[in-house]
């Protein structure tokens, strides 16, 4: 465990006297645990902290005023000045090994010598930065949406014309310079809620709940933001799935909401189990006010496809709990293994009946960056709300209109993936036939992967049954282990590390997502060319077998 | 739903495309071309659109769908600040101290999330100009920091008078703990461009009191009044030399959705730290590391900050296109004024620069009485003006300006079409409003 931070937790409203204060401990997997302690022990460590910065602090300002030839002046907005909350958010997906990464490539590009000619960065999640094609009609469909004198253009098929002719409608000046409504172009909203339907057998989908967002990242924010009040044992809680998409814990650190964490079991194929849900519950009521339970299908870094079942067992628990569901979907297309099949929240919840239906508030998010489109730079995004308090739902609007619109050629580019080429219209052949592609070929690598690593000594892979990553359990001997704590590192970041210097191949370290107490894993993507990515799982192999003889 | 009108215009806030004004087109056909790469090898599109095209696809890793920060800032990041180099005629330009935005209202955000400090008393402040969109806007607001107005002069062209600074400073320090001044310049709305004498000022004004200056200059790109002239405050702040030029903390913010571009809903912007603790900028760069910005908002940004050269194809056109924005600009400004100043009850201030015009209403007391019984009387003078015409523009009291005095804001970045008829439905309604309260 490890002594994470002081807070001046809770003060008198109006009289500003401090009645309660904890130690904040860091779990290892990412939680945190609060341990009540005496106000004048909390008062005796916030001066030696504060202290120590200031020693800190000078020191720097001494080497400041060295290279500015300044008289003695210290900044305004120093270490100790400014938000505290933004020195505790750690993103492991663009963290340290990045940089590193990023490091190593410039020192390839001055002609540094290593055993390896390029970095390859299986880190995160960017599917065309791996070489994955576009989808040729939604790239037509936009450049017509970017100039549209293209439209004149009879290269153009009259299917994406009639598309980009649909979007540029709802347009301000017919352009995608334009700023948007906030909560997004109404028409475009309108096609979200028809594929939604779709999708889920008819379920009827009101456009009035969708809002179009900066990818699903900025719609998970806003949620948070709307859920996360209260004080000391009043603080929302809101529960995420350990090993979780560090976006969440990263969130919640900047907002100060408090993390709870539910443990999915690895031995069953990174399963959910409800019992498990209620033993988080039941602890994390002692400190906070747990009122969210956030859930990944298919899962990141897990990369599981939830059964129907489990999607029912967590709809009870919340209804029983009286939590609101945050479902993040975004993977929703990417799904591989046999008798693996997606089932979304939302038609699970209504199958259910309206005991459940009309009850439990469900918040859906799904994203352009995944599937088979792999647009992470658009930044397309949507949450579809269902149930939400009206009066809730009001301010929702409001916090979102303040704001500026998601980018509009986003909302272009979500219009174009709820509304694909039909049966008979002219791209529907060569949409079809790219877009399996895509799927087959991500597939194919699932499995590739899932079968390389089980053959490693070692390493225990549980299937990739969807998204796109891997993580699989590895063995770092004792003596590994007692050097990466030496040093101040966790045991598999101290792997990936040397994997890095050592292959130049990029990964995220388990403890970056979280992980059970004295387990190692790394999360590596699918999304290499297959070639690329044989040559990947051979680099560590060879890594691993090389590094478990200079431990043993 | 039968109406007196067939649309509603609404010039409330700068949103220059939906108001008629068009993209400019080698932007487009570059973004066109990064986006469906068949068209760089085709010849429907000038060579140095595709040129251009070309070399930003490989400097973004091969597709406008990779996320940008795993590959494209640290191109646009370099661009930025060759772009910052030449504008300010030699002043150093850092890209390690660039970072890129949806626009310069995430900018601002940005630098807030950094300030506050939770709801740990005291709150932190900084001093907004008033009348501004950013006064009281949820930015602000939502980041927890502490907006203390500071009052421009509407006597004198909306100048920032140092002495108005100290009263603000001094009254914020009884509530808040005052870190930061938020300067806008060229003005918006009230188009004033600073003379460098007044940004000397605020600098040594800034020094002495020990805050932060956040600069945002967004509307750098349109100056409209005789002999204006744009200077940065990083120009300014380097010129000045020490003490100043190396212990002055300043952001500068900028953004493609203003100027001549207009490109807001592409969200493409930036913003530049200058003097910053080295290890703040660090921080700064942690809290930016959890976004992911859309690429093509960034390739509009280097469009806009790496035009054509004399002699490219396109070049020509280009230049054609500002000169027509710039003409549309001016003549909506001279009509404006025409046509407002000469109706009772309104006067108008010439403007330097922006991209709004912010007449004063000078309205009848039975008006203000009426007004007084729910609502602030400039804003049920716009709420009349909205039903009855389909017309909306932003009253002044949603900028920040107390009760006393009553302003409209509009924007003229507009088509020329599109500002007649604003001017039309505006001077119909007035006249008719003067007629009923006087």
């Amino acid at each position: 465990m490890w002594f994470w931070g002081v807070s001046a937790v809770i003060f008198d409203k109006g009289s500003r006297t401090i009645n309660d204060a904890c130690l904040i401990y860091c779990l290892p997997g990412g939680g945190v645990e609060l341990n009540p302690i005496p106000i004048s022990l909390y008062l005796y460590i916030l001066c030696y902290t504060i202290s120590l910065q200031q020693r800190g602090t000078s020191a720097a300002n001494m080497s400041q005023k060295e290279v500015n030839g300044s008289s003695h002046r210290g900044k305004v907005l120093t270490l100790e000045t400014m938000n505290q909350n933004v020195r505790q958010v750690e993103y492991a997906v663009r963290g340290p090994m990045v940089l590193r990464a990023v490091q190593i490539e410039e020192e390839l590009k001055k002609g540094v010598k290593k055993p390896f000619t390029e970095v390859i960065k299986a880190n995160v999640g960017d599917a065309h930065a791996m070489g994955q094609k576009p989808i040729t009609f939604i790239r037509q469909v936009l450049a017509l949406c970017a100039y549209p004198a293209l439209l004149e253009d009879d290269k153009f098929p009259e299917d994406a014309k009639l598309r980009a002719r649909r979007i540029l409608d709802g347009c301000g000046g017919q352009s995608i310079g334009a700023y948007s409504a906030s909560q997004g172009i109404e028409c475009i909203r309108k096609d979200v809620a028809s594929y939604i339907e779709k999708r889920d057998g008819g379920i009827p989908s009101n456009h009035e709940n969708i809002y179009l967002s900066t990818g699903a990242s900025d719609a998970i924010v806003t949620m948070l933001k709307l859920l996360i009040c209260g004080e000391g044992r009043t603080r929302t809680g809101v529960m995420i799935s350990i090993p979780q998409y560090p976006l969440y814990s990263a969130a919640l650190t900047e907002l100060q909401g408090v993390q709870i964490n539910y443990y999915l079991d690895e031995d069953k194929c990174w399963g959910l189990d409800v019992g498990e849900l209620r033993r988080s519950l039941t602890a994390a009521r002692e400190h906070c006010n747990p009122r969210a339970l956030c859930i990944i299908n298919p899962g990141n870094p897990t990369g599981q496809v939830q059964s129907r079942q489990c999607i029912e067992d967590v709809i009870r628990f919340a209804k029983e709990e009286g939590l609101l569901l945050m479902a993040d979907e975004v993977y929703q297309d990417n799904v591989y293994a046999e008798g693996c099949v997606f089932h979304s929240f939302k038609k699970v919840l209504f199958e259910m009946g309206p005991e459940f239906s009309s009850v439990v508030e469900l918040v859906s998010f799904h994203s352009t960056s995944k599937c088979y489109m792999g647009e992470c730079g658009f930044r397309g995004g949507y949450m579809e709300v269902v149930n939400l308090d009206p009066e809730v739902k009001a301010q929702l609007t409001k916090l979102v209109s303040v704001r500026l619109c998601s980018p509009v050629s986003g909302q272009a580019l979500m219009d174009v993936v709820v509304n694909p080429p039909q049966p008979g219209e002219p791209s529907y052949a060569t949409f079809t036939k790219e877009r399996a592609a895509v799927l087959a070929d991500l597939a194919e690598k699932a499995k590739l992967t899932e079968e390389s690593f089980n053959n490693v000594p070692g390493f225990h892979c549980n299937p990739v049954q969807g998204a796109m990553y891997t993580f699989p359990r590895i063995t770092i001997p004792q003596k590994a282990i007692d050097q990466a704590k030496a040093a101040g590192q966790a045991p598999d970041q101290m792997y990936c590390m040397k994997l890095l210097e050592t292959t130049g191949i990029c990964l995220v370290p388990g403890s970056g997502f979280g992980q059970r107490e004295g387990t190692f894993h790394f999360r590596m993507t699918i999304l290499p060319p297959k070639e690329k990515l044989k040559y990947v799982l051979e680099k560590i192999a060879e890594f691993n077998a090389q590094f478990l003889q200079d431990y043993s | 739903m039968k109406k007196p009108y067939n649309e509603v215009i609404d010039v409330s806030r700068d949103n220059p495309h939906a108001t008629g004004m068009k993209p400019m087109s080698f932007v487009r056909q570059v973004i066109a071309s990064c986006i469906y790469p068949e068209l760089i090898d085709s010849d429907k599109m000038p060579l140095d659109v595709r040129k251009r095209a070309k070399t930003l696809l490989e400097c973004i890793g091969g597709s406008v769908g990779c996320y940008s920060d795993t590959i494209g800032i640290p191109i646009m990041r370099d661009s930025v600040s060759d772009f910052l180099t030449r504008r300010d005629e030699g002043v150093p330009s850092a890209s390690g101290k660039i970072f890129i935005t949806h626009g310069s209202d995430h900018g601002f955000g940005l630098l807030l999330t950094m300030l506050v400090r939770g709801d740990r008393s005291p709150l932190v402040g900084v001093l907004t100009p008033v009348p501004s969109q950013d006064f009281g806007n949820a930015t602000l607001v939502a980041s927890g920091a502490t907006a203390v107005p500071y009052y421009l002069d509407g006597q004198q062209g909306w100048r920032l008078h140092t002495e108005e600074l100290q009263r603000a400073l001094r009254s914020a320090r009884e509530v808040c703990d005052p870190i930061a001044l938020y300067v806008i310049n060229p003005g918006d709305p009230t188009g004033h461009v600073q003379s460098r004498e007044s940004m000397e000022e605020i600098i040594r004004f800034v020094y002495e009191e020990k805050l932060l200056l956040f600069a945002n200059e967004d509307h750098q790109d349109i100056l409209i009044g005789e002999g204006c002239m744009f200077i940065s405050y990083k120009k300014v702040l380097a010129e000045m030399g020490s003490p100043f030029s190396d212990a002055v903390e300043l952001a500068s913010i900028h953004s493609a959705s203003k100027g001549f571009m207009g490109e807001g809903g592409l969200h493409g912007g930036y913003l530049e730290l200058v003097n910053f603790d080295p290890s703040v900028q660090i921080e700064f760069d942690r809290l930016i590391s959890l976004l992911v910005l859309p690429i093509i908002g960034q390739l509009a940004l280097e469009v806009m900050l790496n035009p054509l050269q004399p002699g490219e194809p396109s070049y020509e056109h280009y230049q054609e296109e500002i000169q027509h924005i710039r003409e549309t600009l001016v003549h909506n400004v001279t009509r404006a004024f025409e046509v407002l100043d000469s109706l009772p009850g309104i006067s108008c201030e010439p403007i330097n620069g922006g991209a709004s015009m912010f007449p004063r209403l000078h309205l009848p007391h039975t008006a203000i009485h009426q007004a007084k019984e729910e609502q602030l009387p400039d804003f049920f003078y716009c709420s009349r003006l909205l039903e009855q015409t389909g017309l909306c523009v932003c009253p002044g009291s949603d900028l920040g300006l107390p009760e006393g005095t009553y302003h409209i804001r509009l924007c003229i970045m507009t088509s020329v079409d599109t500002m007649e008829e604003v001017l039309r439905r505006l001077g119909k309604f007035h006249k008719q409003f003067m007629k009923d309260f006087s």
